[in-house]
């Protein structure tokens, strides 16, 4: 039988931010239609291996590399990435003064036939006062989740990094983000395809709204262990981080 | 008939000032320039020579007429085209200030009124040297819905242009008027002097928009102020993309009305070596009178900027605000912003201003590329946006042009 290609694989990845070690030698495979996820303690990680794989400069890449349909990108900028099909949802996305929302939707969509789209999106996640502000400028936390939603769905990529999409979101404003988590995840509603997805959750809430395949943890910079990601909470929530990497549901 | 004692008393204070510096910009020694020539009419702007007429469409003039209520046309110190369109006759006036002088017995209530000629060395040449300007005076009541444009051209080498302006907005009117000021792409070195007198009506209501395109040997000194009356606006935006030797100017508005507004709007960009000291002086005096003040300076080269902006509020009930934002996008530039707020006597007025001289932040950029957008068009994206500060009635050239210096220096600082 032919192997198949991951549609993105990390491999022996090390980094550093600001001098300093935060992952060690992680590794990594999500195929293609997938969705994982990252479980973690603060501080463990998480969103340090997210920005790498997206690519901002700030995370340098000490050893190993990261394959995008088997390309080697680690050298590559945050832009000829996302073009490749890595989108990102955001924790904490910058304000970006004088950038209106509907710009940044419609480069996001590289234009084309953006204006049917764009109405559906918008209507979808009400964002219908927001287009023409600036882009995050004074929205609250709901209508700042929504604003990356709207973006990543117009981008559609292949594989999207979530992180911490319920961060500072009230409990209306996680259904409709889990929602256009799911539109992105599932095939038929952006793209023929069915997207793939690491989700960084730090409370697992959003596992309410969306379907995970497979759970991972890091620890310390680790990948510690990876399995069922309901069972992987269940017993993080009993346990805690530590004692569920030491127990038995790992590999299983 | 102009009144004798009138412009001796105007030719006395000139006198006074003949070698007093300004306090604000590097001073100019104006006997390095000669006195402007004369220069013959022409029928129409399709008869200026296609150079000038090149030069005036980037600093939005339209030579066709088209979508204009009126035209006023100077080139160095002759007044060589005005025009009314004939649907504006009743309500315009368009023609030069000599012209106006003449018919209106010297203007004895706006001539030389809001500006002293004796303010420094400058106001003191344009009074001692008078030449020409454009008079403009909308009628009581007249919504003019087409802008007025004039265009101020130096067509020759190493002169002093100076004009004096003229703009009467009656009561309850409303216009706006584009200016564009510049040179003939031959002209490298001169000195552009430019008196402007407003009187805005009550309830009246005056955009004025002028664009500057200079070169790195000119230097330019325009000396304005504005009267508001009751419940009039002043809506004032200036556009400078080009290098300049050194431009200085600081009007001054006086709102003087019950409820007056005035609002400045600057877009600066400070290319090559040029000397740039740009603000507005507003003093609220009315009751209930408002201003704003909004300036976007970008540094690039060796320039040098000085951004500033004065709000001095005499009336309790005045409220005002300055926003002062700059980037410098090279190492060797300097940009200073100077937010000025005077509470006179008016303990309850409401001053307050934002100032800042910032790099765009990385983190946006990145934020935008993660959309699969090219670093330098991210960059481009974050500094238009920094200067797009809503200027309603700007010619659609003159807006392209911006987008366009702007995405020019902002790949160029990458």
């Amino acid at each position: 039988m032919e192997d198949v290609i991951p549609l993105l694989e990390i491999e022996d990845l090390s980094v550093e931010v600001e001098e300093r070690q935060v992952l060690f030698s992680v590794n990594l495979a999500i195929g293609a239609g997938e969705t994982h996820v990252l479980l973690g303690p603060n501080g463990s990680g998480k969103t340090t291996l997210l920005n790498t794989i997206m690519g901002l400069p700030a995370y340098r890449v000490t050893s190993g590399r990261i394959l995008f349909g088997g390309t080697d990108i680690t050298p590559m900028p945050i832009d000829e990435r996302a073009k490749l099909g890595i989108g990102m949802a955001f924790q904490r996305p910058p304000a970006v003064r004088g950038v209106k929302l509907r710009q940044l939707i419609h480069v996001a969509g590289d234009g084309g036939g953006m204006e049917e789209r764009l109405s559906g999106l918008v209507r979808n996640l009400d964002l219908d006062r927001l287009m023409d502000r600036d882009v995050n400028m004074g929205f609250s936390g709901g209508e700042t989740k929504r604003s990356e939603m709207a973006q990543l769905l117009a981008q559609a990529p292949a594989i999207t990094l979530f992180d911490e999409p319920e961060s500072g979101v009230d409990l209306d404003n996680i259904a409709v983000v889990g929602e256009a988590m799911n539109a992105l995840l599932k095939p038929g509603t952006v793209a023929e395809r069915k997207g793939a997805g690491l989700i960084v959750t730090h409370t697992g809430h959003i596992l309410e709204y969306v379907n995970a395949d497979v759970g991972h943890v890091l620890l310390n910079g680790k990948l510690a262990c990876q399995g069922n990601p309901l069972d992987l909470l269940e017993e993080i929530g009993r346990s805690g981080y530590q004692k569920c990497v030491e127990c038995a549901l790992c590999d299983q | 008939m102009r009144s004798v004692t009138r412009d001796q008393e105007i030719r006395e204070l000139a006198e006074g000032a003949r070698d007093v510096r300004a306090g604000l910009g590097p001073d100019v020694d104006l006997t390095r320039f000669a006195e402007a020539i004369e220069q013959g009419r022409v029928d129409s702007m399709d008869d200026l020579e296609r150079q000038l007429k090149e030069a005036a469409l980037r600093v939005g003039i339209d030579a066709s007429g088209h979508g204009r209520s009126g035209s006023y046309v100077q080139v160095d110190r002759s007044a060589v085209y005005e025009a009314v369109q004939t649907s504006y006759e009743d309500r315009i006036e368009v023609m030069s200030v000599g012209h106006a002088l003449e018919l209106y017995d010297g203007l004895p209530e706006h001539w030389w009124r809001l500006v002293s000629p004796g303010k420094d060395k400058y106001t003191a040449y344009a009074a001692l040297h008078e030449t020409e300007g454009y008079f403009m005076r909308v009628r009581a009541g007249e919504r003019i819905e087409d802008p007025i444009q004039s265009c101020l051209l130096t067509s020759e080498n190493n002169v002093n242009q100076n004009v004096h302006n003229i703009v009467i907005v009656e009561d309850g009117a409303e216009a706006h008027i584009i200016t564009g000021c510049t040179i003939h792409p031959d002209v490298e070195e001169g000195i552009h002097v430019g008196i402007s007198e407003f009187y805005i009506g009550k309830g009246a209501k005056l955009t004025f928009t002028m664009i500057h395109n200079w070169s790195q040997r000119f230097d330019v000194r325009p000396r304005s102020a504005i009267s508001v009356a009751e419940d009039g606006v002043f809506v004032n935006n200036y556009i400078m993309l080009e290098p300049v030797k050194s431009l200085q100017t600081f009007p001054v508005a006086h709102l003087e009305g019950a409820r007056s507004r005035a609002i400045f709007n600057s877009i600066i960009y400070g290319l090559e070596d040029s000397r740039i000291d740009l603000g507005s002086d507003t003093i609220l005096e009315g009751e209930g009178s408002r201003s704003e003040a909004v300036t976007r300076a970008i540094s690039a080269d060796r320039s040098t900027i000085h951004s500033r902006g004065r709000l001095t509020a005499r009336s309790d009930t005045a409220k005002a605000h300055l926003d002062c934002r700059g980037i410098l996008f090279s190492d060797e530039a300097v940009q200073y912003a100077v937010p000025e707020l005077v509470s006179d006597g008016a303990p309850r007025a409401e001053l307050s201003h934002e100032a800042a001289i910032s790099p765009i932040a990385e983190d946006e950029i990145h934020y935008i590329m993660a959309r699969g957008v090219p670093k330098d068009e991210a960059i481009s994206m974050i500094t238009r946006g920094f200067v797009d500060i809503d200027i309603p009635g700007l010619p659609e050239p003159l807006r392209r042009s911006i987008d366009e210096a702007i995405s020019a220096t902002a790949a160029e600082a990458l």
